[in-house]
């Protein structure tokens, strides 16, 4: 008998997978600063403050739509919650932020305006650390990170999985917006935060500020995604897909999914804080309004619009449909919530496997028989009493993510 | 014998075994137990059993799936279970790897481990594999993946996250392949399987936990008559390194493997002995057989 020939793992990314990551990556750091900056203001090359503030904003919300393949994608985990996270990252930067305005505010006292208006003598107790910038990076992930973390621990401790899953994490973000809406939580309430000034000390609203948080959330985003591309690769990756296959055999096999939903959870609710954070200097406003359970669907539809257990395409689809919401809502605003529905009913219905999927199976066709097809004739050629050869067998990189693809 | 002989004694067997001695002399030997080492972890077969049921029971909705149940099996048996449908035989395994926790009674593994403290992660990382009715695999992963997935190492997250297959187990993994008859399908998603095919990878999946026991529900079902023969020979030859308990429909099958069947009916034995001995005996023509 012939020896197996086990496949071997290959690299994280092929090289026509690296050389459009570096392209990317040149483009958010290189291109765009100088189309923006030096490229005069008149030419057809030049890049608009407008289409930065666009494109930066959309990145963050890559992140997001990243953040929610890995477990909606791979984990088979729907959270209709990821909106709290990602305005968690964004209020914890938000305070920040505050602080950074100074004396400079309306009321010309230390306190940020909205504690004077509601005549507080001192900052909350919630407020300590809000003065150091470091201490808000470090708050940024642990926030997000910690409540994601208690969060998570009840439910998946409890086993509630699928959409009873996902209507608590639904509920958890409308609780917590109701509580940020108060005036008495300290977040400024029902307007949030807003008219910050600088960073660092930096003034914020200058075209090199706002490149440089357009560079930081391109390489972000990059950062993430190789992360997840690693996550994925790894025997880690694999079981939280088995996870979304057949969670009982894992258990079966001696793996305990707690630790490892939780896992994916915590990483997932942290991207998004990041991604949050990144957020609120480019847009220059936080208000409760972005843990509203619209918010969260979306980033849902964005994921299942480019394709979910692809990585590649959660950005691609929250690039589409955001790109889409930002026209739309010039030219047609009121049809814009239509739209968002009947996109989401149209890819359910006829693009499971969203945009990519679609792309693959398109290439597949060009490219000649599916894996079905070969072992339909591997049966064909044993019942004529050959022995299929190890070597046909599609040991090529033919990963068939065609039929089923992850649903929850 | 004296204290200080069976002291002795003791300190070789340690130190044949390989682990560390701590002399018991101060009690005059008296508490020590000079005949046997409990290693944690380690499942204790020194009294001829490695799986014990007593007067196990548990009810749904007031229906008693399972009633005063007891059974056990040797090391190296291999145990069918025949059962009309109801008979509580997927209960029982339900009991056995900690999905449904009885309502009374006792269950250990070996003599010292009592599965009824152990969730279903931890059961089968002790070595209690088990196989479903319906075949599960993870359709979206490769034959070769899943069978990784299966593979008797750390289970943690750390660990998943920064392992690499060795040589070793590289070799073990090819080695099931071949034993399963999937070597030529390596690389083809679990999900693309015939369902016999599926059938023979979750039995390599479960080999590859190297398990003590191994409790297969219904193995054959959907077979072809050559994939079926293959299993009874499979079975066969794992019989004596590992205990199996087989659940069946299929009396051919059953006769090809068995040396003892056990017969469960309304959820408690109802006969036991050679397949011959159970077919003839009254109770079991009238509740299973029904002629």
């Amino acid at each position: 008998m012939t020896k197996v020939v086990l496949p071997t793992k290959g690299p994280l990314m092929s090289g026509k997978g690296w050389t459009v990551f570096f392209i990317a990556l040149v483009a958010v750091c290189g291109l765009a600063p100088v189309l923006n900056i030096v490229v005069p203001a008149d030419s057809a090359f030049h890049l608009s403050d407008y289409g930065v503030a666009l494109v930066g904003k959309i990145m963050c919300f890559s992140i997001c739509a990243l953040a929610m393949d890995l477990i909606w994608g791979y984990t088979g985990i729907l959270s209709l919650g990821h909106g709290l996270f990602f305005a968690l990252g964004g209020y914890m930067m938000g305070m920040y932020l505050m602080r950074q305005i100074g004396r400079d505010g309306n009321y010309h006292s230390d306190l940020p305006d909205f504690m004077v208006f509601l005549d507080w003598k001192e900052l909350p107790w919630h407020w300590t650390f809000s003065g150091s910038f470091i201490a808000t990076l470090i708050l940024i992930v642990v926030v997000p990170g910690l409540i994601a973390f208690v969060f998570g621990f009840f439910a998946f401790r409890s086993r509630i999985k699928g959409v009873y899953f996902s209507i608590i994490t639904q509920a958890m973000t409308f609780a917590a917006m109701l509580l940020f809406f108060r005036n008495e939580t300290g977040f400024g309430g029902n307007n949030g935060f807003t008219d910050f000034k600088r960073i660092l000390g930096i003034p914020i609203a200058t075209q090199e500020m706002r490149m440089t948080l357009f560079a930081l959330t391109g390489i972000t985003l990059l950062a993430f995604f190789l992360f997840a591309k690693w996550l994925i690769a790894s025997k880690f990756g694999r079981v939280l897909q088995a996870i979304r296959d057949a969670e009982t055999r894992v258990m079966f096999s001696g793996y305990n999914p707690l630790p490892y939903k939780l896992t994916i959870w915590v990483i997932s609710a942290v991207m998004c804080g990041v991604a949050g954070a990144l957020y609120v200097p480019q847009v220059g406003i936080i208000n409760p309004g972005e843990m509203s359970a619209a918010n969260s669907i979306e980033i849902a539809i964005w994921a299942a619009v480019g394709g979910r257990a692809t990585l590649i395409g959660p950005i691609i689809g929250a690039f589409i449909v955001n790109g889409a919401k930002s026209w739309l809502t010039v030219v047609a605003p009121e049809y814009w919530l239509y739209f968002l529905g009947a996109l989401f009913i149209g890819v359910t219905l006829f693009l499971p496997d969203g945009i990519v999927g679609l792309v693959k199976k398109l290439m597949r066709r060009d490219k000649g028989p599916t894996e079905g097809v070969v072992a339909a004739r591997q049966a064909l050629a044993r019942e004529a009493g050959e022995e299929a050869d190890a070597q046909e067998t599609g040991m090529g990189p033919i990963v068939d993510l065609g039929a089923k693809g992850a649903r929850a | 014998m004296t204290p200080d002989l069976m002291e002795e004694g003791a300190r070789r067997v340690a130190l044949h075994d390989g682990i560390e001695y701590i002399p018991q002399t101060e009690a005059g030997g008296g508490s020590a137990d000079f005949g046997r080492h409990a290693i944690p972890g380690e499942v204790d077969i020194t009294h001829g059993r490695i799986l014990y049921l007593e007067d196990v029971s548990v009810s749904f909705d007031g229906f008693k799936a399972i009633n005063k149940l007891s059974l056990d099996i040797a090391p190296g048996e291999l145990r069918c279970i025949i059962g009309p449908n109801g008979a509580g035989k997927t209960t029982m395994m339900d009991i056995i790897t900690g999905k449904t926790r009885p309502d009374s009674g006792t269950v250990y593994f070996g003599s010292t481990i009592d599965l009824l403290r152990h969730r279903e992660a931890d059961i089968a990382q002790l070595g209690i594999g088990r196989k479903f009715q319906k075949p599960t695999v993870f359709e979206q992963l490769t034959v070769f993946e899943n069978l990784e997935l299966a593979l008797k190492t750390h289970k943690g997250v750390k660990s998943s996250m920064f392992f690499k297959l060795d040589s070793k187990q590289s070799d073990r993994l090819a080695e099931i392949l071949e034993t399963i008859h999937l070597s030529s399908s390596v690389s083809r998603m679990a999900g693309n399987l015939s369902h016999g095919q599926k059938q023979w990878l979750e039995i390599g999946m479960l080999l590859m936990q190297d398990p003590k026991l191994l409790l297969l529900d219904e193995p054959v079902a959907g077979m072809t008559d050559e994939e079926t023969a293959r299993t009874a020979e499979l079975f066969l030859t794992l019989k004596g390194h590992h205990s199996l308990m087989v659940v069946e429909h299929d009396m051919s099958f059953i006769r090809t493997i068995s040396e003892i069947v056990t017969v469960l009916c309304d959820g408690s034995v109802l006969a036991q002995g050679t397949l011959d001995e159970v077919q003839a005996d009254e109770r079991v023509i009238e509740v299973y057989l029904g002629r």
